[in-house]
């Protein structure tokens, strides 16, 4: 197993892998990142076997080198992603992804009467509320929270 | 406070509260003045709220200021398609400040946002209504001499009473005690029973109002809407236990004071009105004062 993941990771020359990406969510994770733009060699795989989550994702980006901010991001939907940096065919990195403390522009609100779904091109603005290891939004706009198991991703 | 928009309560803090306190007493003694000359307030209802908007355009007008605006979003450009975004900037090249009132929650945020001008929410939705939260805090500072350490019984629609939301978290500031009387259906959401817990505040629930109230200092009764039970057998059947009546007063602190923040229906019994322990009307009246303090602060001519 171990053997294999080096192999995979192997691959890149230069770039990022995410890994441990919950299968289900991982044309989400593609989606937050804006990675169907990407102009660069990526591949990606889905209902790998995992150990720990029994099936999983990877995303593999050559050359690209996505900041923290912008990787936090997919915390919402896959808080256990682990994020490996490959230069010159060696991992060089390690990190988790963080939760962040506010959400802009990626998540909906669950209230049918919130501004963000009613007027148009109103961006969606969230604090994020951590409970008890799961997270819930809270509305920057009619205050109302979005638990885990409701976020949308727009 | 000085060109700040004022959305939800929670954007003031408790000085904040006390000077808006402080300067609606000084408007309650000299309700007519002319610092507000020269200055137009728009006032944007796209929904109808005759007494917010009346309360807004008295306070005004006592003032020497001048209100423009609209009472409901079929008169306004809203009817034609119009965005808010679009409304709320066109209106703050016209107007010093925006009081607004719209049926959709966030909506004030999000203009405030947009806007140029300060905005003052007058109800968004189910959401924040907080002059209204305000004006409750200076009828029970009036009332009891003091914020701290009261005992306040919540009656009525607690689950989806804004105002109940805004005072309690107002008042959670103050070390108070709670009672909550509803049906069941409508009892106080746990987010702010969580809310109390973490502050170490003591509350109560009821399901009725029995002599528990012989040791409130404050009573804030509201509506309960008929349109909130699913069966309206259930309405029927509960609607007569949450209504005062006077005869339930007798044996109540002599500071007791009663408050609503109107329209009432029946929940409180017309026999009460006598009783020198209701207070709605006049807090009705402590909106006005409450108003030119909010607006006054905000336009930094206090």
């Amino acid at each position: 197993m171990e053997e294999k993941k080096i192999k995979q990771v192997n691959a890149l020359e230069s770039g990022t892998v995410i890994d441990h990406i919950p299968s289900e969510v991982l044309f989400k994770v593609i989606n937050i990142l804006g990675l169907e733009k990407i102009e660069t060699n990526m591949t990606f795989g889905m209902n790998l076997e995992s150990k720990r989550l029994g099936k999983k994702g990877i995303i593999k980006i050559s050359a690209r080198f996505p900041d923290d901010k912008d990787l936090n991001k997919i915390a919402l939907v896959a808080p256990d992603a682990k994020i490996n940096i490959i230069r010159d065919y060696k991992v060089v990195e390690k990190k988790s992804v963080q939760v962040p403390e506010k959400v802009v522009g990626i998540a909906k609100c669950m209230n049918p009467k919130c501004v963000t779904n009613v007027e148009t091109n109103v961006v969606t603005k969230f604090n994020v509320l951590k409970n008890n290891g799961h997270i819930d939004l809270k509305c920057h706009f009619c205050e109302k929270i979005t638990d885990q198991q409701n976020i949308e991703i727009n | 406070m000085k060109n700040k928009s004022l959305i939800s309560i929670s954007d003031y803090s408790r000085d904040d509260y006390m000077e808006i306190i402080e300067l609606a007493d000084h408007f309650e003694k000299n309700p007519v003045q002319k610092i507000m000359e020269g200055k137009v307030v728009a006032t944007l209802f796209f929904e109808p709220s005759t007494r917010t908007r009346l309360s807004f355009e008295s306070a005004v007008n006592k003032l020497g200021g001048k209100v423009i605006g609209f009472t409901d979003a079929a008169s306004s450009s809203v009817k034609k398609g119009e965005s808010l975004k679009d409304t709320i900037l066109t209106v703050a090249q016209y107007a010093d400040l925006i009081v607004m009132r719209h049926p959709v929650e966030g909506s004030a945020r999000y203009a405030s946002e947009v806007s140029t001008v300060p905005v003052i929410n007058a109800g968004d939705g189910a959401n924040q209504h907080p002059t209204q939260c305000l004006l409750d805090l200076y009828s029970i500072y009036k009332t009891q001499g003091t914020l701290e350490n009261l005992n306040i019984f919540l009656v009525g629609d607690l689950k989806y009473g804004r105002t109940v939301h805004s005072l309690l978290q107002a008042m959670s500031n103050y070390n108070p005690t709670f009672n909550f009387v509803s049906p069941k259906q409508l009892q106080m959401p746990n987010e702010y029973k969580l809310q109390l817990d973490e502050l170490g505040i003591n509350y109560y629930e009821h399901e009725e109002m029995k002599e528990n109230i012989k040791h409130a200092d404050i009573i804030y009764v509201t509506r309960i809407q008929k349109e909130r039970f699913s069966d309206p057998m259930d309405y029927e059947k509960l609607k007569n236990s949450y209504i005062l009546k006077n005869k339930m007063l007798k044996d109540t602190k002599e500071n007791l004071r009663i408050l609503h923040p109107l329209p009432r229906v029946n929940e409180i019994h017309v026999d009460v009105d006598d009783n020198e322990k209701a207070y709605y009307f006049p807090q009705a009246l402590n909106g006005v004062f409450t108003r030119q303090a909010i607006m006054t602060k905000i336009l930094g001519l206090k």
